[in-house]
């Protein structure tokens, strides 16, 4: 999709009637079509090439980027940090935002900081335990939950409060999401949980890994039902998935992860296949091409860790797109290309400047 | 003692029951509080609470109690301190992503308000917890009649 008043990199974009946000986002989930999203490795770098670089692998094939907040309670480069890069050559991001590492005070602060460096969307989580990371001996905070984040964030734009009462002068515009795990107990209660979620504010919903769409549609048909996918306060559920490496990461990642459900049937899938790898990928394929059909799903978030390079043949492959090149920097005008894309180099190359 | 919070959410209509005929007892004191003055009862009834919520329902005394509204499960048991629901970890078995061998507090709470009449009132979104009422009675508030504002929180879901 192309906006006739696409922005200079870094700068934001009007915002729409009806829309809360400036971001590309938004435009495309408000204009109905499949969203793509991904997310990106933060590197254990202070190199800010390092975070243009493994942006750039994604470019022309998702329309926002994920930046994790100390995903699995491993240290790396926060997710501000890697959003205001991005957003200073003008990618579209996605900043998460986990309790677990902050208190209310940090973390109203940060969402002022990154509207500021141009974030516009806000993924809201709760976050893994401490004990699932490189850190268990650090001191768990969650003071306060995703909820309760999601509506003080949400009382920051509409409202211009802090929690406090006390007024901010130029209130954060932000679009506003929540993760859902429909895989995982208590299932009966998953999407009513959601519908709480959507109440205090969320509007794009990001799934967990899913590898087992029968449930997603139970789960899209209970959504459906409680009226959660119609009229303006509607949410859009973008489901998350991603490519298996092999049987044996499969199950390392059952184990490990949190809160990831895998099926039997997967890992068997996997373990009859003669390249596991490319099965992981096809399987990935399949599942996006299954849930593109289910109704009520408005995108995919692709999670493909340090498989990255496969993102871009899984959504060409399934289609998704329907032919959509979603905005990238130097899309439209060479000279606005991130300067660490591979096509940068070549340019460099020919003028013979490098 | 988690034997005993997991029996109390497995009557959770009862204590339902209880708990609603305990509320106009306690407002019976209101006029007595006042007089007393209730800074100089916060600590011994604050004592007393803690004695009687932490053996039914490990209470560890945050000083805004929802049990009404989580099924009598009480959610300052869940290791993330979780106060509107589950998190994305729980274990297919029903166990808590943190201690594995503890069922997840929202587990417990979601069977616990199927229960109970007002069950649905674990639809409301709960605010954050205010650290400094750490530690004081949630029962004093009762008589204040500050409590139902709290427990109302800040949304009724559609």
């Amino acid at each position: 999709m192309k906006f006739d008043d696409e922005p200079v990199p870094g700068y934001s974009l009007p915002i729409l009637p009806g829309h809360v946000s400036p971001g590309r986002l938004e435009r495309v989930l408000r204009a109905g079509r499949f969203a793509v999203t991904t997310e990106i490795d933060p590197p254990d770098s202070a190199d800010p090439a390092e975070v243009l670089r493994r942006a750039a692998i994604f470019d022309g094939y998702v329309d926002a980027i994920n930046a994790t907040d100390g995903s699995g309670a491993n240290c790396h480069m926060s997710s501000v940090g890697v959003c205001s890069l991005l957003t200073r050559v003008g990618y579209a991001t996605i900043l998460q935002m986990s309790c677990r590492d902050r208190n209310r005070i940090a973390m109203q602060g940060e969402i002022l900081g990154a509207a500021a460096m141009g974030a516009c969307n806000l993924l809201c989580l709760t976050g893994d335990g401490v004990q699932a990371g490189d850190h268990p001996q650090a001191r768990p905070v969650f003071d306060l939950d995703a909820m309760s984040l999601l509506e003080i964030a949400r009382r920051m734009r509409d409202e211009g409060r802090f929690e406090s009462g006390r007024a901010i002068t130029d209130p954060p515009r932000i679009f506003l999401g929540a993760a859902e795990n429909p895989f995982v107990p208590p299932q009966a209660w998953r999407a009513r949980r959601l519908a709480k979620k959507v109440a205090a504010g969320a509007r794009f919903i990001q799934t967990q890994y899913c590898f087992d769409p029968p449930r997603l549609r139970d789960f899209m048909a209970e959504v459906a039902d409680l009226g959660l996918l119609e009229g303006p306060d509607r949410a859009f559920v973008v489901v998350g998935m991603g490519p298996l490496a092999s049987a044996r990461s499969a199950r390392w990642i059952r184990e490990h992860v949190p809160g990831v459900h895998i099926p039997d049937a997967v890992i068997r899938r996997l373990e009859g296949a003669r390249d596991q790898r490319a099965e992981g990928e096809r399987l990935c394929c399949d599942i996006l091409a299954e849930v593109r059909e289910i109704e009520g799903v408005s995108g995919a978030h692709i999670m493909a860790y340090r498989q990255e390079h496969t993102v871009a043949r899984i959504i060409e492959e399934t289609g998704v797109l329907e032919g959509r090149v979603p905005w990238y920097p130097g899309r439209d005008n060479p000279a606005e290309l991130n300067p660490e894309a591979p096509e940068a180099d070549l340019d460099v190359a020919a003028s013979g400047t490098g | 003692m988690y034997r005993v919070r997991r029996w109390v959410v497995r009557h959770a209509r009862a204590f339902e029951i209880l708990y609603d005929g305990f509320e106009p007892v306690l407002k019976v004191f209101a006029p007595l509080v006042a007089r007393l003055g209730p800074e100089r009862l916060e600590r011994p009834v604050a004592a007393v609470e803690r004695t009687v919520k932490g053996f039914l329902f490990d209470c560890r005394m945050c000083g805004h109690c929802v049990l009404s509204a989580t099924g009598m499960a009480c959610p300052m048991n869940c290791p993330k301190r979780l106060r509107n629901g589950p998190c994305g970890g729980v274990r297919s078995d029903g166990g808590c992503e943190v201690m594995p061998e503890m069922r997840c507090v929202w587990v417990e709470a979601w069977e616990g308000s199927r229960r109970m009449r007002h069950g649905d009132r674990i639809q409301v979104v709960q605010l954050p917890v205010d650290d400094a009422e750490q530690g004081r009675s949630s029962w004093l508030k009762v008589v204040r009649g500050e409590h139902a504002r709290e427990v109302a929180g800040v949304h009724e879901v559609r």
